[in-house]
């Protein structure tokens, strides 16, 4: 089955990076580069997206369409990254993402 | 509710359909390969067996009636799913026992990728066969909300990929305390409930049932065990637990001698033979405190320094506020009712809003000479709990204290 993670990074999460000296950064880049080398064979395609700040979002539907700044949720977590994957089942990708060492939060979405 | 539901002959009936759905399910899940599919057979046999067997009588192999009825079922009604039909005509009774595949369900049925409540009704549903509107009166919800909840928890188990299949060593260990997570609030849902609709009942047997089942797949597991005899020690003083009024009758006002006391003693069997293996667990500990109770044949023989102890074990394995306020109770009894009070106060925040919190202060206050301030407490504690039994107790609490 195909999965899409969506990789959510919080402010906090965002701090934390922003604080670290630049090696420290540098090894915490090295971790995921880590993991997507384990898991490279079931990785099918992916990318890290700019910032939050950059988005615009624009809503169809009543005349004109309506263009905004910023993402569609206003909240503290924003997408930050998605990775598309083809494993077995839930409980594979479940098993992958237990040792994703990037932001704290990963929503999994099936593919249709 | 109608009469016939509370029945002699129609507990035998569901404990009947009970005994004989999962096995089905589990065959048909191996057959069609197709969770949503099996299900929906077996809803519908279980429904047939309903609407025949009490007229007609149990048959006499329940398992190969509801069988073939789904396999007819089957049959005729998949017409697009030609693979079904080809594998079905081909199947024929009996089909080989295979204990794994209930296990599977089970895991299935509990993934920690459905809500709790899609959870619990697929587990009454598919491994203890109750139907949607059995699942409702239980639960007291609309029946049409608990197809929606089967509904729903069937499509995300197809279209997430959710696999039939017992976890993987590594990961068994959070997979089998979800499990037990959920049988524990049938359980609870079950107990708690004793005084409301006779048929809510079913649930702490279901539970009971769940439990035993598996226990005997996976006998190794202590907390498995655990659990069971937790059930178990509750279940056997049940008895003496209400009036014949329903009211509610406090642990120290129990006629303990209608305590089913062989029903005692075998479950502290099993909880002793389970402490062997030596891998404590929260469901093991919270056995051994209820053993306590359960064992002391009048109310002042409690060992309470023993059941404090227990409490900080199990409080090191699993902190919680709730266990704490259990632990306070303890100490009332073992230390005294300042020193159970200075527990409590730490407690105000976090459980400010939970009425056995209140309930155990106002106790507390009464003993302490505070008569009001417990006045106060108790009526706090009635506006928080929706169990009318609970609530009855309060309510004597306050006019008569």
């Amino acid at each position: 089955m195909k999965y899409v993670l969506l990789f959510v990074e919080e402010e906090q999460f965002a701090r934390d990076l922003e604080a670290m000296g630049p090696a420290e950064r540098e090894r915490a880049y090295q971790r995921v580069y880590e993991w997507m080398d384990t898991h490279a064979d079931k990785i099918r395609g992916g990318n890290k997206l700019q910032p939050a700040e950059t988005a615009t979002t624009v809503r169809l539907g009543g005349g004109e369409p309506v263009i905004t700044d910023g993402p569609f949720v206003e909240g503290k977590e924003v997408v930050s990254g998605y990775t598309e994957i083809e494993v077995a089942d839930l409980d594979e990708a479940l098993r992958m993402v237990s040792t994703w060492p990037g932001c704290p939060i990963i929503e999994i979405r099936p593919l249709m | 509710m109608t009469t016939e539901d509370v029945t002699p002959e129609h507990d035998r009936l569901a404990s009947v359909v009970r005994q004989h759905a999962g096995p089905l399910a589990a065959a048909l899940m191996r057959i069609t390969g197709d969770f949503a599919t099996a299900e929906d057979l077996v809803q519908d046999a279980v429904l047939a067996a309903l609407r025949h067997w009490p007229e007609e009588g149990i048959p006499d192999r329940p398992d190969a009636w509801l069988f073939t009825v789904a396999r007819r079922r089957a049959l005729d009604g998949f017409r697009r799913a030609d693979n079904y039909r080809a594998k079905l005509a081909q199947l024929q009774w009996p089909v080989p026992p295979a204990a794994d595949e209930r296990l599977r369900l089970i895991f299935t049925c509990c993934h920690p990728a459905l809500s709790r409540e899609a959870q619990v009704a697929l587990t009454l549903r598919v491994v203890c066969g109750l139907t949607t509107e059995q699942i409702a009166r239980a639960f007291l919800v609309r029946e049409t909300a608990i197809a929606r909840r089967i509904t729903r928890a069937k499509r995300k188990i197809a279209d997430a990929g959710i696999p039939y299949r017992v976890p993987d060593d590594d990961e068994l260990a959070p997979r089998l305390t979800e499990v037990l997570t959920v049988i524990y609030l049938l359980f609870n849902e079950g107990y708690l409930a004793t005084a409301g609709p006779p048929q809510s009942r079913d649930l702490a047997e279901d539970a009971e049932w769940l439990t035993g089942l598996l226990h005997q797949l996976m006998p190794t597991e202590p907390e498995v065990a655990g659990l069971l005899a937790l059930i178990r020690l509750h279940r056997a003083r049940a008895a003496a637990r209400f009036s014949a009024e329903g009211e509610i009758v406090r642990l120290q006002d129990q006629d303990r001698s209608r305590w089913d006391t062989d029903a005692i003693a075998d479950a502290i069997r099993l909880l002793t033979r389970t402490a062997r293996r030596k891998r404590p667990g929260p469901y093991q500990l919270q056995a051994a405190i209820v053993a306590c109770h359960a064992e002391a044949e009048r109310w002042e023989d409690t060992d309470w320094e023993q059941i404090v102890l227990l409490y900080d074990m199990l409080l090191h394995l699993a902190p919680s506020p709730v266990t704490r306020l259990h632990r306070a109770i303890a100490v009332r009894y073992s230390t005294g009712a300042r020193a159970a009070m200075s527990e409590l106060n730490d407690l105000a925040e976090v459980l400010g809003e939970y009425h056995l919190y209140h309930a155990t202060r106002a106790e507390l206050l009464r003993e302490l000479g505070e008569p009001d301030q417990a006045k106060t407490a108790d009526r706090r504690a009635l506006e928080l709990t929706a169990n009318p039994a609970e609530q009855a107790v309060l309510h004597q609490r306050l006019t008569w204290a």
